[in-house]
């Protein structure tokens, strides 16, 4: 009995495999069955406005199915050199997106679309007090920023330096959305993320801006990418948003022009 | 095929999925190991946040290893030596970290642990506030690694079975007596391994810890925690380092199998 059913279970394994090795060959591009898939790798920051997009594309494009994945930028940009089946690629970054035209993948030149600045989310009614950058750094405050290997980290160390700003977190977490989840709990008393985020999180957290946010402005970049098996639809959907509705939904969620 | 007696000796045609079994294992093992840059290894690996990743992740396992031991082996010994209603229901939930993702744990221990948390307004009227602490990191680890040790011991003692225990009481032993002299020794071995198991589990601990704990060198930022960050900027560090969590996990698998040869 048991043996039968370890048989079977191996016979359903092999059965899997065989049918992930038939399916993968023709699941990237296009695909046969009349209906075109264009893969677009974006920035995390970016969900909201780039599902908004992607609808609207659908809608423009019959029999076009527009698949997003989102994550860090660094992470999709080592997913791309790995051969990930990208047909358009935003970062959050033009350092990232450089790592991509540096290696040739990048099908014409990266075009910069928005950009995005940072604000300090704290929980709703600001319980701590803050107002300023400064007051981030007072004792018991409990800050949580990004580590400075993640681009809003880097824009933190950033714009504490031009701010003669010494931050003492309690952590520094792996993404923005780790930082406003702390924000959102209540963990933490502040922490330092884009203008967008403090918008898409609505009641959830309040946000307070500071004039040193100026001296680091993220520029996200967009490109169509040459491995894509639809170059022509990528470039259209890279016209789409740098083009004007492209522009009202990012000025709607809080991004600024590039 | 499906009556034949286990001794008699295995189907050829196992060998296949076992030797692909172990390929699938290995072979992104190798992999790993071809894209170490070993010019750059020892500067990687000893890198300041490096050093302080492994050192932190090797003290709070130690620490939660120890609560474990602590907690586990009573949890154990009631589970596997008594019988009340609901208990098997009981050691479901109490094995749950086991199959649950450890995200799910972090979220479930800052809502009792954090701020906000169930239990947190009265930690923080006692002074005590655990997240962001290194202490949430132990606790973090002890509540994924917890399950390791009960689920062993408890099958270490069934099998050890009462017999001897039964002996010890009826010539007068008190049960303290029974469980110092008699049980504790004869489940030793899987203590040991259990122990071992629950330190391999903790040291690889990561999606708990970062709900949970945050992120900071030397305080919270664990070696798979490290790992993870210096994936974004320099990949070759997070391999060097990934290989040093595979050694200290194969030191601490070959320690477990050692223990598990004494029985």
């Amino acid at each position: 009995m048991r043996h039968r059913a370890g048989a079977a279970a191996v016979v359903l394994l092999l059965c899997a495999v065989a049918a992930c090795g038939s399916g993968g060959s023709g699941s990237s591009g296009a695909s046969s069955g009349g209906s075109t898939k264009l893969t677009v790798y974006a920035a995390a920051s970016l969900t909201p406005t780039f599902t908004e997009l992607g609808r609207q594309f659908e809608a423009a494009h019959r029999g076009v199915t527009v698949a997003f994945s989102f994550g860090g930028s660094s992470d999709l940009v080592s997913q791309i050199q790995q051969g990930a089946p990208a047909d358009v690629f935003a970062s959050a970054d033009t350092a990232t997106m450089d790592k991509a035209t540096s290696d040739h993948l990048v099908d014409g030149h990266p075009v910069d679309f928005a950009s995005n600045t940072l604000e300090i989310a704290v929980p709703p009614g600001n319980p701590a007090g803050i107002t300023s950058l400064k007051d981030l750094t007072g004792p018991g405050t409990k800050v949580v920023v990004c580590a400075p290997e993640v681009p809003c980290g880097a824009a933190a160390q950033k714009v504490e330096r031009s701010a003669g700003v010494t931050l003492r977190p309690v952590s520094e977490e792996q993404s923005v959305t780790d930082v406003l989840n702390k924000v959102e709990q209540g963990e933490a008393d502040a922490g330092l993320v884009y203008v967008t985020d403090v918008k898409s999180a609505g009641v959830k957290v309040d946000g307070v801006t500071f004039p040193e946010s100026s001296s680091a402005v993220n520029t996200y970049s967009i490109a169509a990418l040459r491995g894509s098996k639809n170059p022509d639809l990528a470039r259209q959907f890279v016209r789409l948003v740098t083009g004007r509705a492209g522009r009202s939904v990012l000025a709607a969620a809080g991004f600024a022009g590039p | 095929m499906a009556t034949g007696p286990r001794q008699v000796g295995l189907p050829a045609w196992l060998f296949l999925p076992a030797a692909l079994g172990a390929l699938f294992v290995l072979l992104p093992l190798a992999a790993m190991l071809t894209r170490i840059r070993w010019s750059h290894f020892l500067a990687l690996v000893g890198s300041e946040s490096s050093v302080a990743a492994l050192l932190l992740s090797l003290r709070t396992s130690t620490a939660s290893t120890v609560l474990c031991v602590v907690l586990g082996v009573p949890m154990a010994m009631v589970l596997a030596r008594t019988s009340f209603r609901g208990q098997q229901l009981l050691r479901s939930l109490v094995l749950l970290p086991l199959v649950l993702p450890p995200v799910v744990g972090g979220i479930a221990l800052l809502y009792t642990f954090g701020r906000r948390g169930l239990l947190g307004h009265s930690l923080d009227v006692l002074g005590i506030q655990v997240a962001f602490s290194t202490t949430a990191v132990v606790m973090a680890q002890t509540f994924v690694a917890l399950p390791f040790l009960v689920v062993s011991l408890e099958g270490a003692l069934r099998s050890a079975g009462q017999r001897y225990e039964a002996v010890a009481a009826t010539l007068g032993a008190r049960p303290t007596t029974v469980f110092r002299r008699v049980t504790l020794p004869l489940v030793l071995p899987g203590l040991a391994s259990g122990a071992v198991l629950s330190f391999a589990r903790s040291l690889g601990e990561f999606g708990a810890t970062i709900t949970f704990a945050g992120s900071l060198q030397g305080v919270t930022r664990t070696l798979p925690l490290e790992i993870y960050l210096q994936r974004e900027t320099d990949p070759d560090a997070a391999v060097a380092l990934s290989l040093v969590l595979v050694v200290v996990a194969v030191v601490v698998l070959g320690l477990a199998r050692g223990g598990r040869g004494i029985r």
